[in-house]
């Protein structure tokens, strides 16, 4: 392979700007080998959050030609390299300098989740029986690595910025997890509709479409957990019981 | 120097993986106040990476299995160097731990009658590993982070310790930086765990991420703390190794545990070419009983793929030496052959495999259902570290804890795959309830400055020759090239003892180390700093191996090709001298008393 040329989002919260790179590109080479390569041996402080480098825990987020995905599982290869490839960090969340983010509010909303809370222990020896098909459903959710794209682009957040009254995709993909663990036995229908607010998300998808782990963000965890709300609160026959109780 | 800013606990954890969390929540349990300092983010610890599962004696797949066949298990992959207690609590305590995981909200895999599943993996006479497909290593994490989030714990995400603070014999705290802005602070508290992983960034092929520079052994070291058995460093046999990007990354153990086969370039199951003696009444002398062994046919013996993983390591070393390898220079891991064996193949392997096939996929354009993988020996896990007591986990410094991979004494010679997630919980949870003892009845009440002070002095060195000085990058890189190809998976006098001198002339590299820009989240700056640590493990490493003149465990040395039992009597201990050098010396390795030996005896 050639000479690639890479477009990288130098800067702080005050202000920043796209600085161009040349490296080589080698077989199987990934976004972050080429950031590597160049912090390596052109910007020795160029900042970069990255870990196993392997997409399994979602610390290297970035927007690569202007779309949210891991920068270690983007292959050269699969991008149009005869034109510069940008990189820039994640555009919903606060700069602190280059392609890092300021990604703290994720854990501090992690926080206000009801937690899980198991029923009473199946066995005399403190273990619970459950089968696999019931497992299944909520390890899909259990895959999420914490990468923050779905948060990165869901416009609720990303134009609207209502951080303080919404969770986003990742936390109603947690809550769905919880909500759908066979032996929790907290009820969080009320926090999801309010102070939650899923009731803002308009199922766009565009959760589902970046995430890295391939989970049904949209159809397997928000619209289950809508319609369990709608259930618990707008369901007519149960207003009327309600009214009458 | 200006003020720092200060943080009090009761216990300081250092690391956040598995151990660093599971001793958090003990701690915070216990009812003192705890801190957690972590260089990463919650929850990205190496700890997410492992695959294969959690072993624990449960019994739930194999009834025959107990305590006793782990604890001799454990003891038999160890090579009998092991701390015999340690082996024995683990293997006592390890299913206590993952039923309590389950009841913080973790799903493992079921067994029909609805009871956690269990895989076997290289080593176990049982399947014992409770797992979660390939990903066992991101539900426990996750699980002790989201259990300890609500356990009033404070956590400092992004923050490195550069020293701990000592107040005459005992430890009084830590002092570091935060990452992000790059502010000093100071970190009272009347213990210190330490849960800080690996060393394996001080070889250039690692399945390691760029945290595990031995920090904690390091700081430990430094701090006056006795090491143990540092020569002991674990090569897992099957990283990736095509294409370079992707170099050292892990394949799971748990291919082989599905029935993956490791074949060389003439199509040869090189495996059973050579079996230890002292496995070979317990593996598979054939194809067909190896598979049977795999289903799950309790009459069958494992297939010897299954061997530990320093012996499987070698054996691929030597097909590739020997001109057998593939293309690449490794060898071919094969679960694609299993559709001769089962319907549907294609699925069942995605279904057990999810995230090897999703890696393979992505990053090698390989489809593991179709075709064979190409993997060799990889930097994993370091056997050795931080000599502890076996049921506090305090190091020789009083105060000083240490837990999980950073600490020594369970694995003896050679760790056992699922042997680390099981320890991170048991000696985890160890750690964090004795710490929290200690520091209840002996609270620290004086917290040096000037080796705060001192630290940071040091700490600000790089940025004040800028650019104009050696960055950390090329250091760090020789040093990772002269330690694979050194003091790697096979070892030679001559050449450690010229790693020695390597390292001695990179020690004055690296105290001339510039980085340019400022404070703020600088990786240059950062990389710098670790270089200390890593240097100090190597050379470590280094002595340590020089000393033992024998082979065994993740130890081999071409010059001493054979086990001797003489030196199976002996674990290698190495203590800062009063000069400040390091002092390795031999102690005995601690006999097992009579009831355990028969244990032993039992399960042969």
């Amino acid at each position: 392979m050639a000479e690639a040329v890479f477009r990288i989002w130098r800067g702080t919260a005050a202000g920043g700007q796209f600085v161009e790179y040349r490296t080589e590109a080698t077989t199987g080479m990934v976004v972050l080998d080429a950031v590597h390569k160049i912090q390596a041996e052109q910007a020795n402080d160029l900042s970069v959050r990255w870990n196993c480098k392997a997409g399994k825990c979602g610390s290297c987020s970035a927007e690569i030609n202007g779309k949210p995905r891991l920068m270690c599982m983007t292959r050269l290869n699969e991008l149009p390299l005869e034109k510069p490839v940008t990189v820039q960090p994640m555009q919903a969340f606060p700069i602190i300098r280059d392609l890092v983010t300021d990604v703290s509010w994720n854990f501090e909303v992690k926080r206000k989740i009801r937690k899980f809370s198991p029923r009473a222990a199946d066995a005399p020896d403190g273990t619970w029986r459950m089968a696999q098909a019931d497992v299944d459903r909520v390890q899909e959710f259990r895959k999420c690595i914490e990468c923050f794209l779905c948060q990165d682009v869901c416009h609720v957040l990303r134009e609207h910025k209502y951080f303080d009254t919404f969770i986003g995709p990742r936390y109603f993909v947690y809550a769905a997890a919880l909500e759908m663990q066979p032996i929790d036995k907290e009820n969080r229908l009320s926090d999801l509709r309010d102070p939650h607010n899923i009731g803002y998300c308009n199922i766009g998808k565009c959760c589902t479409n970046v995430c890295p782990e391939e989970i049904k963000i949209t159809d397997n965890a928000i619209i289950p957990l809508k319609e369990r709300v709608v259930d618990e609160f707008y369901d007519p026959l149960r207003m009327l019981f309600r009214v009458f109780k | 120097m200006p003020e720092h800013e200060v943080v009090e606990h009761d216990v300081l954890v250092i690391g956040a993986g598995g151990a660093g969390l599971s001793a958090a929540v003990a701690a915070s349990a216990a009812g003192v106040k705890v801190g957690v300092v972590t260089k990463s983010l919650l929850g990205k610890a190496h700890t997410v990476m492992a695959e294969g599962g959690v072993a624990a004696a449960m019994a739930n797949v194999d009834e025959r299995d107990s305590w006793k066949v782990h604890f001799a298990d454990t003891m038999r992959g160890g090579q009998y160097l092991n701390n015999w207690r340690m082996a024995e609590i683990h293997a006592r305590e390890a299913p206590d731990r993952v039923k309590e995981l389950e009841a913080w909200g973790a799903l493992f895999d079921r067994t029909r009658d609805g009871r956690i599943l269990q895989r076997n993996f290289g080593g176990h006479r049982y399947p014992r590993l409770a797992h979660v497909g390939d990903r066992t290593g991101l539900e426990m994490i996750r699980t002790l982070q989201d259990h300890g989030i609500h356990q009033g714990i404070d956590f400092h995400m992004e923050h490195t310790i550069l020293t701990l603070l000592k107040d005459g014999d005992r430890v009084c705290g830590a002092f570091g930086y935060d990452r992000e802005r790059g502010r000093f602070k100071l970190f009272r508290a009347s213990a210190v765990v330490l849960a800080t992983g690996g060393i394996g960034r001080a070889f250039l092929i690692t399945s390691n991420s760029w945290e595990y520079t031995g920090d904690g052994i390091a700081l430990a070291y430094h701090a006056g703390a006795t090491m143990l058995d540092m020569e002991f460093v674990q090569f897992h046999p099957t990283g990736m190794i095509w294409p370079p990007s992707v170099r050292g990354i892990l394949v799971t153990e748990g291919v082989r545990g599905e029935g993956g086969i490791l074949v060389n370039s003439a199509g040869r199951r090189f495996m059973f070419d050579d079996i230890p003696d002292n496995y070979r009444s317990s593996t598979a002398d054939n194809e067909e009983e190896g598979w049977r062994y795999v289903t799950g046919d309790k009459n069958a013996r494992r297939p010897p793929e299954l061997l530990t993983r320093d012996h499987v390591a070698r054996c691929i070393r030597r097909e590739v030496r020997e001109g057998r390898g593939s293309p690449h220079g490794g060898v071919f891991l094969d679960i694609s052959w299993i559709k001769a064996k089962v319907p549907n193949a294609p699925e069942h392997i995605k279904k057990k495999l999810p995230s090897m096939y999703h890696q393979f996929k992505q990053l090698g354009d390989i489809d593991i259902t179709k075709e064979a993988m190409e993997v060799g020996p990889t930097t994993h896990y370091m056997m050795g570290g931080i000599k502890v007591d076996a049921e506090s986990q305090m190091s020789d410094v009083a105060g000083l804890f240490a837990a999980g991979e950073c600490a020594a004494g369970l694995h003896g010679a050679n760790r056992l795959g699922g042997n680390s997630l099981s320890d991170l919980l048991v000696f985890g949870q160890r750690a964090g309830k004795f710490a929290a003892d200690y520091a209840r009845q002996n609270p620290a009440r004086t917290f040096p400055r000037d080796q705060a002070d001192d630290a940071a002095r040091r700490a600000l060195l790089p940025l004040e020759r800028q650019g104009s000085a050696e960055g950390p990058y090329a250091i760090q890189h020789s040093l990772q090239s002269r330690m694979q190809d050194l003091v790697g998976i096979v070892r030679r006098e001559e050449e450690m003892l010229a790693a020695l001198d390597e390292i001695a002339a990179l020690k004055h590299r690296a105290a001339t180390v510039g980085v340019p820009g400022n404070r703020e989240y600088n990786n240059g700056w950062h990389t710098a700093l670790d270089l200390d640590s890593l240097l100090t493990v190597s050379e470590l490493i280094t002595r340590a191996a020089i000393e033992r003149k024998e082979s065994r465990g993740g130890h081999f040395r071409e010059d001493y090709p054979d086990k001797s039992p003489d030196w199976g009597k002996y674990n290698i201990v190495i203590r800062k001298g009063a000069a400040g050098e390091p002092e390795v010396s031999r102690v005995p390795v601690q006999p097992l008393p009579a009831e355990l030996q028969q244990v032993i005896e039992e399960n042969k």
